[in-house]
């Protein structure tokens, strides 16, 4: 056993295990993450239930089975439900029954011994809905300006052509609002600023009046045409309709304008079930949210995500070098410059809550707030940077994540042979000189080390951003087609900001759920993307600038 | 070996060999540097005890002694290079062309931009070998591509390295072995023309290949250089340098024709150290 022991084969078993355990947890994490939050987009099938109800009767209960689980026995007859059965378990089924708008509510629990029969649905079909939530049930009419055109078997087909044609004009009003008037609207602003602040200098003459009086006239005329344009088509949009009959017998006329889609997951094969995952994956990654974040994609909350950690790492890169530089390479090593450098090294441990609260004070109220008493006096009272936004947060982040920078520049510039120093300044070149042309191009490895360490910590951030720019929903994206393009005063969304919202401030939790695991998986990604592709830029450098032996 | 029996033996070197004759004479040398008393100290520590000495121009001069005797801290008093290590001070002149280098008004870069340096490590850039050579150049401002590719060849075909890297002046200069990664070094240096070139050891980490052609190298530098060399090779000094100076504990102990010092040393100190007594 001794020699065992002295062998040091244990301290392999150790160091071995170790590493097996933090692979073992990190393979773990990233499985169930995407095992619950992929699972959430595949078109599962209905079934219908015959249930035993409370007061004995039996009733019809439809939708998909979300998830099941082995309870007590006892703790069921307990909570009053009367069955019989000899098993210590019984297993309960978690129901989605959607039809919020009939029932209340999208979910149901059923106990298996309570369950007379079950049976799968092919007909039975699904409609999102824009609002409402999901409703399950059997087609039965497709009406056009009330009158009936098709029922019966040829209505599934008819169904989906006034879907796909409903859905061209929603795009086409989705781009009128969004795209033009949008942009009419923006503009009218910026020339009741001009206007504005025009006054509050005192040059407001008649002639720079009229010619923004012009120019809002025109803008107010295009903005007529395209609301005419926008009222018929609004009016094409409520010519269609749906009657569907739910499981227990109810009747219900659907708008085909509340639809997005329809299917029957039922009597779908599995290449089709394949084809309808990946459309819904692609609609979660590239539409908007809707119903209050528990439906639809999370795309604005992917590209604020992006633009934040973009913008930050543009602002922290050249401030760490440079800061980096500085220490490094200019100051006098002495008892100063090593309390500095304690100093920095700290500020990367301090709560990123509490740079939050740092940056919506001196940011946001002292920064901000004096910016737009200098330069944006014509919006006030109401605030351009003196309100959380992008800018802030990015800057927020950015000084959180300054002290990576700095040591691991301060590591790469330390690395840097002094034989390549001399051999510069031997030449002629001054110390800048010599920093510019040689030694930081060769610390750029370094400094991308730096970059990707801030990148991973600042994209997964959330406390700090909620005080200075996350919104739950932002009405528009930080970089549009209205000049100046990059809005850095908007606020936005944020992948992790989103997780929270919708696990934790959403009004239909069990709904939710399987979104906080697929905003959870993408933002992982996002990051794993960041950094993968700062490291690709990282291992590049370093094949260029690959050291001297020494 | 040459059996010629007149020719002077050093260490079993034949020095006539290697040199040409005119070369030989001295006495009408021109004097490039001047050193005036000159005392260097490293925080408390004397390393440089008052060096008086003169340094011919277009003549190779070695400093030879053991570890530590100073020999590599005085060259680098000639283009200021200890003005990088911290705590250093420095008394007595240095003159060029009858100013002192140590002058607060001397521009340092101007004047390590005359007096070029080459280290005992290779020390490339991590560029291509044309930007290492065309550093100096681009330094002084010069972009112009057809100036710049003149002197590059210029300088690669100095330093006897033009033929082995000409098909490939755009690669890395890492991709080098390390004899022609010094010369390319030396070509650098050379690129920008100074009055004279400081050698660090500059053979002491190749194989004895790359030595022999730093070595001819040198050789043929010296038409045009004021060369100042510090070796650990006694054979080497014997075997390049028309003039050598001996240095011993921070004192330049003996000074003189480089076939007069290894045959005939005046000090005692400096024949023990020749004859391998110490050091």
């Amino acid at each position: 056993m001794r020699k065992w022991i002295k062998s040091g084969s244990p301290w392999v078993w150790l160091t071995a295990a170790s590493v097996s355990i933090s692979i073992i947890m990190v393979v773990g994490l990233l499985m169930l993450i995407a095992a619950r939050g992929l699972g959430h987009f595949w078109p599962a099938d209905v079934y219908s239930f015959d249930y035993q109800g409370d007061n004995g009767q039996v009733i019809k209960i439809a939708g998909e089975i979300r998830d099941s689980e082995r309870v007590d026995t006892q703790q069921i007859i307990d909570s009053g439900l009367k069955f019989e059965t000899t098993e210590p378990w019984v297993t309960r089924y978690l129901i989605k029954t959607g039809n919020r708008d009939l029932y209340g509510i999208d979910f149901r629990s059923l106990i298996d011994p309570l369950i007379n029969q079950r049976s799968k649905e092919a007909d039975m079909m699904v409609v999102e809905r824009r609002e409402w939530g999901n409703f399950y049930g059997f087609l039965k009419q497709v009406k056009l300006d009330g009158k009936v055109i098709a029922e019966g078997q040829d209505s599934w087909n008819v169904l989906q052509q006034q879907i796909e044609n409903t859905s061209e004009t929603f795009a086409t009003i989705h781009h009128i609002e969004q795209g033009e008037i949008g942009s009419i609207n923006y503009t009218l602003e910026r020339l009741r600023l001009k206007q504005r602040g025009l006054e509050l200098k005192g040059e407001d003459s008649p002639e720079e009046l009229g010619k923004i009086e012009e120019e809002k006239q025109s803008l107010q005329a295009t903005y007529k045409t395209l609301q005419t344009e926008l009222k018929t088509h609004y009016t094409e949009l409520n010519r269609a309709s749906l009657v569907a009959e739910t499981i227990d017998g109810q009747t219900i006329e659907i708008t085909i304008a509340k639809v997005v889609q329809a299917y029957q997951p039922s009597g779908m094969s599995v290449f089709t079930k394949v084809g309808f995952y990946i459309h819904k994956l692609w609609e979660f990654v590239s539409d908007e949210p809707r119903e209050a974040n528990t439906e639809g994609g999370i795309f604005p909350a992917i590209f604020g995500t992006v633009m934040m950690v973009i913008i930050m790492a543009i602002l922290v890169t050249p401030f760490g070098v440079v800061a980096a530089i500085y220490l490094r390479e200019y100051a006098k090593q002495g008892p100063i410059i090593r309390m500095i450098r304690i100093a920095v090294n700290n500020l990367a441990g301090v709560p990123s809550i509490v740079y939050g609260v740092f940056g919506l004070g001196f940011f946001v109220y002292f920064l901000g707030g004096n910016i737009d008493q200098l330069f944006f006096p014509e919006a006030l009272p109401s605030p351009t940077f003196g309100t959380p936004g992008l800018m802030w947060a990015s800057i927020t982040l950015a000084l959180l994540t300054v002290p990576v920078v700095i040591v691991s520049t301060e590591e790469g510039l330390s690395r840097i042979p002094q034989s390549i120093r001399e051999g510069s300044l031997a030449l002629g070149a001054t110390k800048a000189e010599t920093l510019w042309r040689t030694i930081i191009p060769m610390t750029s490895p370094a400094i991308m080390t730096g970059m990707i360490l801030a990148v991973a910590r600042a994209a997964g951030e959330v406390a700090p951003l909620m005080l200075v720019g996350v919104v739950k929903l932002a009405p528009t994206l930080p970089l549009d087609g209205d000049f100046p393009f990059l809005h850095l005063d908007r606020k936005f969304m944020h992948l992790g900001f989103h997780i929270y919202d919708v696990g934790f401030q959403s009004p239909n939790v069990e709904a939710a759920r399987p979104l906080v695991y697929a905003t959870a998986l993408l933002l992982v990604l996002v990051i794993i993307a960041l950094n993968l592709t700062a490291i690709a830029i990282r291992n590049r450098l370093r094949e260029k600038y690959k050291s001297l032996e020494q | 070996m040459s059996s010629n029996s007149s020719a002077p033996m050093t260490h079993g070197i034949n020095i006539d060999a290697l040199k040409k004759k005119d070369s030989m004479t001295s006495e009408a040398d021109e004097i490039a540097l001047t050193v005036k008393d000159l005392k260097l100290f490293y925080g408390e520590k004397q390393a440089l005890n008052g060096i008086n000495m003169t340094i011919p121009k277009k003549r190779v001069t070695a400093f030879i002694g053991p570890s530590g005797c100073g020999k590599s801290t005085l060259l680098r008093c000639f283009n200021r290079m200890n003005d990088l290590v911290d705590g250093v001070r420095i008394e007595g002149q240095i003159l060029m062309h009858d100013k002192d280098i140590y002058h607060r008004n001397v521009d340092i870069a101007s004047l390590r931009r005359q007096v070029g340096m080459v280290f005992q490590k290779p020390n490339p850039f991590p560029k291509s070998i044309y930007e290492n050579v065309a550093y100096g150049l681009r330094l002084m401002g010069v972009n112009d591509r057809r100036t710049l590719d003149d002197v590059v060849e210029h300088s690669l075909r100095g330093s006897a390295l033009w033929d082995e890297v000409k098909d490939r002046l755009h690669d890395s200069a890492f991709g080098l072995s390390g004899g022609q990664q010094q010369r390319l070094v030396i070509a650098r240096a050379i690129a920008i023309e100074p009055e004279v070139l400081l050698l660090d050891e500059p053979a002491s980490a190749l194989d004895p290949i790359s030595t022999l052609k730093i070595e001819e190298l040198i050789y043929e530098l010296k038409s045009k250089f004021t060369i100042v060399i510090v070796t650990h090779n006694m054979q080497q000094a014997a075997r390049v340098s028309d003039y050598t100076a001996f240095m011993y504990m921070g004192d330049l102990i003996e000074l003189a024709d480089t076939d007069k010092l290894f045959t005939n040393p005046k000090k005692k100190q400096t024949e023990d150290y020749i004859t391998g007594r110490y050091g």
